[in-house]
């Protein structure tokens, strides 16, 4: 258990950094592909296997082949032009280790830091469990609702944005 | 069994690189990569608190399927803008895109 958590761990960072530094958009679609199915084996860990499946069929089935279709739509020729991070690069890295450091330390200063994982009680189902959490009016059936309303929004948003070709054309 | 502090780590750890990659590439699809990282830094840790922490109530499950919906949501219309800003622009580097620079 500890082998694989830390096998991947070392997968999705080492992805991660290839994702932000490598300079052809199209491998880092494909690093991200690799993180993510990391991250879907560490909720496979959690004992949370539908979000592992949902992290598969949603992130990578749907998100990350949305990318690479807009990475090749977006091309000017089949080569990279000029340096994939910008000037300021370094402030960046700055920023970005700061943040780590500053996370790490207020998590460190948290009673429940390190925790070991509570007990799941025989016979729970995690699913059914979710399945009726994310119907009942009790629990989540508005936020539920609103997100699928939002989802619909967003669609039709993003079918108008970019298939009217006026929009945003700022020549004259 | 794992402590949960690993898995906050590796997730502070990949929403650090996350930042990095929304605050230092050129590209704006780039950039889009970089907000999924921190996403499902995001997810990782709602799912691990979940697990953790209060297994029989499922909220942390929810929480980490809303974000899944937003996500995609930000995915589409993104793309859709930056697919839409090459066709005027015929570029998608972030510094070149300056027509609201006064």
């Amino acid at each position: 258990m500890t082998i694989l958590f830390l096998i991947t761990a070392v997968v999705i960072l080492a992805s991660a950094v290839m994702v932000v530094s490598s300079r052809n958009l199209v491998h880092a679609a494909l690093w991200l592909v690799s993180a993510l199915f990391g991250v879907a084996v560490l909720y496979a860990l959690l004992d949370a296997g539908f979000m592992a499946v949902v992290q598969v069929v949603i992130y990578i089935g749907a998100i990350a082949i949305l990318f690479i279709f807009a990475v090749m739509l977006t091309r000017r020729e089949m080569r990279d032009t000029g340096p994939g991070l910008n000037k300021n690069w370094w402030v960046s890295a700055v920023m970005s280790i700061l943040t780590f450091g500053g996370l790490a330390y207020l998590l460190s200063s948290w009673s429940g830091f390190s925790q070991t994982s509570a007990d799941i009680p025989v016979g729970f189902d995690a699913v059914t469990a979710l399945g009726e959490a994310l119907i009942s009016p009790d629990a989540f059936v508005l936020p539920f609702e609103v997100a699928s309303v939002m989802l619909v929004a967003a669609l039709v948003g993003a079918v108008y944005i970019a298939f009217n070709p006026r929009i945003g054309d700022t020549r004259k | 069994m794992i402590p949960l502090s690993w898995y906050l780590i590796l997730s502070a750890a990949l929403f650090s690189i996350g930042l990095f990659g929304v605050l230092a590439r050129r590209n704006a699809i780039a950039i889009l990569l970089g907000i999924e990282l921190m996403l499902n830094a995001v997810n990782i840790n709602l799912v691990a608190f979940w697990r953790y922490l209060d297994p029989v109530r499922i909220t942390g499950q929810v929480f980490a399927i809303i974000v899944f919906a937003v996500a995609a949501a930000e995915v589409a219309v993104g793309l859709a803008l930056v697919i839409s800003v090459y066709r005027n622009r015929k570029t998608v580097v972030a510094d070149e895109l300056d027509m609201m620079k006064w």
